[in-house]
């Protein structure tokens, strides 16, 4: 199998960045389309260039560190999968593949097709935890929680933080990322007592990272891996007014 | 030098109580005044960082990966084991200690495995405090499932992500300190050295991976959390950038390797499919409460598996161990398979694989409960071979998965350079032989949050009256040196041959003679081989890039070189070890029906290897088993 792909070039954050042109032979079917880059990288090595700069680590679609666009759509042809996931069995021999990193003001590009996601940890450091010590916990059944609401907080807490939802909104907005990980805490009862802190400084942290404002396209969940559900940040919302109200 | 474990005296249920009364404390300023650096962010290293934090010390923590949740623990499917006896199925704290002893076939201690099954139930408390959304009852109590190698349910888990939700929380936890200004986070940061100065562990040197630049690093005390090494086998469960560097650099600075060739083979991961393969997938062991391993009776049945009828398949894990049956544990489940595949009656494109069958547990539960269940692995079972497991059984094969081996350490955690502690998988200790499924979490965790923190206070308490390190000293710039010189070594060979050239060949050695299945002639010709690879790499790699800018090449490049070292230290161990023990399977010590002959008269030790001049010099730390006695491992 031979393709063309078209990929984005870029030296350092400072750099001007192109695309460039690197026909591939001698792939196949079943590889992964992260394969087929590192055979890529291979034969620029061979050829005496440096590598294209582009990021992984599990490839079984749960560190969530791989992403870049495929084609002009985050994660590539499919929905709610991760790069790593993707298999050459979804290009067609001769195609032409543009990739290009996540763009995003608030995750510059470092090099290549990696960029900079470290605002999604500065919302985590806001409070996307709970305050207690290790050692300090009581039985761990004494708390009974309905199956209902532990499902619930689970489909919110499979978040990757792989950030498609950021790269993917036309406004970059970060609501889908920070909404789960609030509705996470905020739906536990052990999340409770600091629900309330908890929504009003992670988004304020969302603010001053630079994201920009949701307007409901709905692009995100298309592409979320996990397949988080828009109606995350309308609860998000939700909790944010109640915040407000009884402060 | 006499490896001391230090071993706490009393009957079992007290040796861990009377540690701690009579370890040392240090009280709160003395504490301000101390650091600890921790590399990695995993699980056993985010609890140990976030709760060393908490206690007051200063900590500096590190991963190479661009987010401290990113670490490996995050891909753990099935669950973390605790004797809580939820199901009130007669488990207890004894039958854990029991099962994981047998299961690592007597190769571990007593005392640590105690400890790791008296430190599980209040594990799961603490991750429950911290928001895990485990799987529960609808009655709201915690739900449990089982896992292969013990006979009750003490599994405890979150959809197939179990290890994602455990570390998480323990992100969050680390995040907390982060804000609270006692951690500092160091994201894309790898270890390349660590820094030694009269004889104890005071810091480490650190290549920035965006910028390329060597850094200098000091403290009272190092952890080291950096995980498995299995990446040494290249196709591996294990993602792209695990790695031995740090563990490898610690050994040749002087700390012990215990048991660096017990390898766990994971048998249900997906079959590689092509030579390009850059890692297997695995998929969860909890499939096996289900689903029901088999192979075509006859060789070369070329049927589609729905086409095979019941009489003409061979459940050779029914067949051989009635009584576990597909919930045999791994080293059994994954030698069983390779004797299948040998014979001649392995499956697929490759001949390389089992099905794993759920159509009976359908037909009995309904497709509704089999979704609920695992319903995540069947979708990304059908995401990377486009397949439906639904209806047609999966196809698996064994895959290169755990390290029970590691850096030895005492009951402390802590290796033979004083003030050098390992914590999670790149640590010896709990595991023995082979590592019973769902374990490890447990075991990653217990080290971090509630053992460590508790052991290096008595270091630390001595060292608080000593001189903080400087980065100043001769020490840091003598590794700094010998580190930069090293990489412009590798980057000057401009060879003809890539890296991963060289990691494809390790692997397919590694994989022949010190994977399933090790033999005397084998393991020699491996040492032999892997010594030609080293020459070659050292001669016709070729990296491309500079040392001084972001350079993924050179990463690899790096972490490959250590990898070729230690691989000649695995087959070295495995040749040693004249016995079969749990996943350390030597073909000249089986029985006549084909199962491991463990020698305890002669080889009842934990291996522990010097570095000595690029050679190893092998040290023994017997086992005593004052407790139970070691039985002959049977899961007839
Ligand atoms: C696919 C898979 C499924 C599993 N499923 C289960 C399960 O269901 N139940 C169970 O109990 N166990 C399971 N395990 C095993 C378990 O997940 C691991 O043993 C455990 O999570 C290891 O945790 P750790 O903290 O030791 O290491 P890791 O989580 O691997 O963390 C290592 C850390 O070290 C850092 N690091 C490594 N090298 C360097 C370096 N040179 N410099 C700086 N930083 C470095 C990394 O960045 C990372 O932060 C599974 C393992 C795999 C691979
Ligand atoms: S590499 Fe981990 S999610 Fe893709």
């Amino acid at each position: 199998m031979k393709v063309i792909f078209k990929i984005w070039r870029q030296e350092g954050p400072n750099e001007k960045g192109t695309i460039r042109d690197y026909e591939v032979d001698g792939l196949n079917e079943d590889m992964s389309f992260l394969e087929a880059l590192d055979h890529l990288n291979e034969l620029l090595v061979l050829k005496n260039e440096k590598v294209i700069a582009f990021e992984y680590d599990c490839r079984e679609g749960i560190c969530g560190q791989c992403g870049v666009f495929i084609n002009g759509r985050a994660h590539g042809p499919h929905d709610n999968i991760t790069t790593c996931q993707l298999h050459m069995r979804s290009f067609k021999d001769g195609d032409t593949i543009v990739v290009e990193p996540w763009r995003a003001a608030s995750f510059p590009v470092i090099k290549d097709l990696i960029v900079d996601r470290s605002a999604l940890d500065r919302i985590i450091e806001q409070g996307a935890f709970i305050t207690a010590k290790t050692g300090t916990a009581p039985e761990a059944n004494s708390i009974l929680i309905p199956k209902e609401t532990a499902d619930r907080a689970m489909d919110a807490a499979a978040c990757i933080g792989c950030g498609a939802c950021v790269a993917t909104c036309k406004n970059s907005s970060a609501a889908l990322f920070t909404a789960a990980k609030i509705n996470h805490f905020n739906s536990l009862p052990q999340g409770k007592a600091e629900e309330h802190k908890r929504v009003a400084e992670m988004m304020f942290q969302m603010e001053i990272e630079g994201f920009g404002s949701c307007t409901f396209t709905g692009a995100c969940e298309v592409e979320c891996p996990e397949s988080i559900s828009i109606t995350n940040i309308a609860e998000m919302n939700a909790r944010y007014v109640k915040s407000k109200l009884l402060k | 030098m006499k490896l001391n474990s230090k071993i706490p005296e009393g009957p079992l249920e007290n040796k861990w109580r009377n540690y701690q009364v009579q370890s040392h404390l240090i009280n709160p300023t003395n504490k301000k005044k101390l650091s600890v650096i921790v590399v990695g962010s995993g699980l056993s290293g985010a609890g140990a960082a976030s709760t060393l934090a908490e206690l007051g010390y200063d900590v500096k923590c590190f991963c190479y990966q661009d987010s401290a949740r990113r670490a490996h623990s995050v891909a753990a499917q099935g669950g973390i084991n605790a004797a809580k006896n939820y199901q009130h199925d007669g488990d207890s704290i004894y039958r854990m200690f029991y099962d994981t002893l047998k299961g690592g076939d007597f190769r571990s201690r007593e005392a640590n495995t105690y400890r790791l099954a008296e430190l599980s139930a209040p594990l799961i408390d603490h991750f429950v405090q911290q928001g895990v959304p485990f799987a529960r009852e609808y009655g709201g109590t915690l739900d449990n499932r089982s896992f292969g190698g013990v006979q009750v349910q003490r599994t405890f888990y979150a959809r197939g992500q179990t290890g994602q939700q455990l570390m998480l929380a323990a992100y969050s936890q680390l995040y907390k300190m982060v804000r609270a200004k006692k951690v500092e986070m160091f994201p894309r940061s790898e270890m390349l050295d660590l820094v030694v100065i009269d004889g104890k562990a005071k810091g480490i040197i650190v290549r920035n991976l965006v910028t390329g630049e060597l850094q200098r690093y000091a403290a009272d005390a190092v952890v080291l959390a950096t995980g498995g090494y299995s990446r040494v086998f290249r196709l591996s469960t294990l993602a792209i950038g695990c790695n031995g560097s740090a563990v490898w650099k610690a050994h040749k600075k002087g700390a012990f390797f215990g048991a660096p060739s017990f390898t766990q083979i994971h048998p249900t991961a997906l079959p590689q499919s092509s030579e390009a393969q850059s890692k297997l997938t695995l998929m969860s062991e909890s499939l096996r409460n289900d689903g029901r391993i088999w192979v075509p009776k006859e060789i070369g049945d070329t049927r589609l598996p729905n086409k095979i009828p019941e009489e003409e398949r061979d459940y050779y894990l029914e067949r051989r161990y009635p009584s576990y049956g597909n919930l045999a544990p791994r080293d059994i489940a994954s030698r069983a398979a390779k004797e299948r595949i040998d014979a001649g009656y392995g499956i697929g494109k490759l001949k390389n694989a089992v099905y794993l069958d759920f159509k009976h547990a359908i037909e009995k539960f309904g497709l509704k409960t089999i979704k609920d269940r695992y319903g995540n692995l069947f979708n990304m079972y059908q995401k990377i071979t486009g397949i439906d497991a639904y209806k047609e059984p999966m196809q698996i094969s064994p895959a290169a998965h755990f390290s029970m081996g590691g850096l030895w350490v005492d009951y402390e955690l802590m290796t033979t350079i004083p003030g050098l502690y390992a914590v999670g998988e790149c640590n010896f200790s709990d595991h023995g032989a082979n590592r019973l499924g769902a374990n490890s979490l447990l075991q990653a965790s217990v080290d971090g949050y509630f053992i460590l923190p508790n052991t290096i206070n008595n270091y630390l308490a001595t060292e608080s009256k000593a001189d903080h390190p400087s980065i100043d000293h001769p020490e840091f710039g003598k590794a700094e040196q010998e580190i930069s010189e090293h990489i412009t070594r590798i980057l000057a060979i401009n060879g003809t041959k890539t890296v991963d050239h060289f990691h494809r060949e390790l692997g397919r050695v590694m994989w022949q003679e010190c994977a399933m299945s090790r033999n005397k002639a084998g393991l020699e010709k491996a040492i032999r081989e892997i010594k030609q690879i080293r020459e070659a790499f050292w001669k016709e790699v070729k990296v491309t890039g500079k040392h001084n800018e972001m350079n993924p090449e050179l990463e690899k490049a790096l972490r490959l070189a250590d990898f070729i070292e230690l691989g000649i230290l695995m087959c070295t161990d495995a040749l040693e070890r004249e016995e079969s023990c749990g996943a350390h399977f030597r073909e000249e010590f089986q029985s006549a029906e084909g199962e491991a002959l463990r020698r305890d008269e002669k080889f009842a030790y934990v291996s522990a290897w010097e570095y000595d001049k690029g050679d190893f010099k092998l040290h023994k730390e017997a086992l005593e088993f004052e407790f139970v006695n070691p039985s002959v491992r049977s899961y007839k």
